[in-house]
């Protein structure tokens, strides 16, 4: 790779979240929910909605950007891209694609946005219900795995394996968002503290995955104002500079049947690299981390595969006490995450490294100036993006 | 200009008129656990495929599995009991090299181990669409 990177070019102007809703609950369309969230990212810049001229989504998001532009009364759309891959392996990639765009001078006001309506268009957590079975799913549905949480399993299961890593990590991970979201208004699971007793007490969803090692599932809308550094020096916000930003996976890591060479992983060990050469830091340098849950066991080897901790080390530093805001060694999660604040497919957990940088966090980490956030552990590809303050350039 | 595939020389292009999918449950029905070799790098693979994924070679040969094999990991599915209740799901790594999917059945669930040595068998389901059949392990 070559040394070319977009650190320090590219920065987050703006946030903006709709109300985070339970499954099916939104009031408004899928559409609007996005128009809603788009403005409010604005609202929060300082700019007009009508100077965005760049679009970028991920995960088949459904709302097409010549509408929305129509809607918001765009006279020009100068870039429209959709970063490849289901589940929310795009949350972080949608924003590398976006700062390109930017760093290249294709766009100038570059909105990455994720829109979720549920109830309106059937949901994500169940295996898809057809008459017949072809392809891959020939050679994994007579033996009962349907669901993401089932397909994921058994990579965590393997890795925990090799690793010696107790149950006892994942829980500390679910606390971790759960501790967090209690002090979060926005979190859709705000006055529902969890604690070891009921989190041991959950039902097995899969082993090994209680209950509470999986995320929800949410409607709402998330959205994210880029602009370049000299731009952001304008606008009302503290910047959060793109420091590094990688997406990818290894050699066949998507291969089908549970075939792919290096099984048990978060398919981050290629991308990891590439984010800390373009950032010019190391894991030690990173000051809070927002990681993608889909399941817990996602986030452990995520951790891990950035460098965040040592797989030996894995038993002693997954304990809730080193993943909190208030004191913890590498505090993780901090609005609540994808299982306690809302799934939003991830692009949630890189608003609230933003919000960390910032000084804006309802988990506020002192002197926060590097934060990473990764998307989408075990599909391909995945993202992740380092974010520094001005400090950091 | 050839569409040879890289390792395959095009005299030996010569793709099987029927899916190799259906070959291997042909197989199955025949009461054969089967899986392909491939003649150019001489590894097995599973599941069936049109070319080698190590090689890419399309020289492909069908033979009877071992059927023995480790659990490379595993899991319990939990379900209320009328949806079928829990089962085990494991990943076994045949002794021939490929790695498939399966169950072990015979034993509780909480008893599959990683690293435990299996053997295959073919299990019969018959339903309403007639017969389908599935490879399933036993502990060795
Ligand atoms: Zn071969």
């Amino acid at each position: 790779m070559s040394e070319r990177s977009i650190r320090g070019k590219v920065a987050v102007a703006g946030v903006g979240e709709t109300t985070y809703y339970k499954r099916g609950q939104s009031p408004d369309a899928e559409f609007l929910l996005g128009l809603k969230a788009i403005v409010a990212a604005c609202d929060d810049a300082g700019i007009s909605p009508k100077e965005i001229d760049g679009f970028c989504s991920f995960a088949d998001d459904r709302n097409d950007p010549s509408r929305l532009s129509a809607a918001l009364g765009i006279k020009e759309m100068n870039l429209s891209s959709m970063q490849w891959g289901g589940g929310g392996g795009g949350a972080a990639g949608v924003l590398q694609n976006g700062a390109a765009a930017i760093a290249a001078g294709y766009a100038d006001v570059v909105v990455c946005y994720r829109a979720l309506a549920q109830g309106q268009f059937g949901r994500y957590g169940q295996g898809p219900q057809v008459p017949y079975i072809q392809g891959e799913r020939a050679f994994t549905s007579p033996y009962g795995l349907m669901s993401p949480a089932q397909m994921f399993a058994m990579k965590v299961v393997r890795f925990m394996h090799e690793h010696g890593i107790k149950q006892e990590a994942l829980r500390a991970l679910s606390m971790a968002s759960y501790h967090h979201a209690q002090n979060n208004p926005r979190a859709v699971m705000n006055g529902k503290p969890l604690t070891e007793e009921k989190y041991d007490n959950s039902r097995w969803i899969v082993e090994p995955f209680h209950l509470f090692d999986c995320c929800m599932e949410n409607d709402g809308a998330a959205a994210i104002l880029l602009v370049s550094a000299e731009r952001a020096k304008d606008i009302k916000q503290k910047p959060a500079y793109i420091l590094g930003a990688a997406h990818g996976s290894g050699y066949r890591a998507a291969a089908p049947v549970h075939n792919s060479g290096d099984y048990p992983s978060s398919n981050f060990s290629t991308v990891a690299p590439h984010l800390y050469r373009q950032a010019q830091i190391t894991p030690e340098d990173i000051d809070v981390a927002q990681i993608y849950e889909n399941f817990t066991g996602g986030v452990l080897m995520t951790m891990i595969e950035h460098g965040l901790c040592k797989p030996e080390e894995a038993n002693d530093f997954f304990q809730l006490d080193n993943l909190i805001a208030q004191g913890g060694k590498l505090p993780l999660n901090t609005s609540g995450g994808n299982l306690a604040e809302c799934y939003m497919h991830g692009l949630g957990l890189q608003i609230e490294a933003i919000r960390q940088l910032r000084g804006q966090s309802t988990n506020q980490v002192k002197d926060a100036k590097i934060a990473l956030a990764a998307a989408g552990p075990m599909v391909s590809p995945v993202s992740t993006i380092i974010y520094g303050t001005e400090d950091t350039l | 200009m050839t569409n040879a595939l890289p390792g395959t020389s095009p005299e030996k292009l010569v793709f099987p008129d029927q899916s190799p999918d259906t070959t291997y449950q042909d197989f199955l029905r025949n009461n054969q656990f089967c899986i392909q070799h491939c003649n150019e790098c001489q590894n097995f693979l599973f599941y069936p495929r049109l070319c080698c994924p190590h090689c890419s070679s399309v020289d492909l040969e069908w033979r009877e599995a071992s059927g023995k094999g480790t659990v490379y990991a595993v899991s319990i599915v939990r379900q209320r009991p009328e949806k079928g209740g829990d089962h085990n799901v494991v990943l076994v790594d045949l002794d021939e090299g490929p790695r498939l999917m399966s169950r072990v059945d015979g034993i509780p669930n909480e008893d599959v181990k990683i690293g435990m040595k299996v053997k295959a068998s073919i299990s019969v389901n018959t339903d309403e669409d007639g017969d389908t059949r599935m490879v399933v392990f036993r502990e060795a």
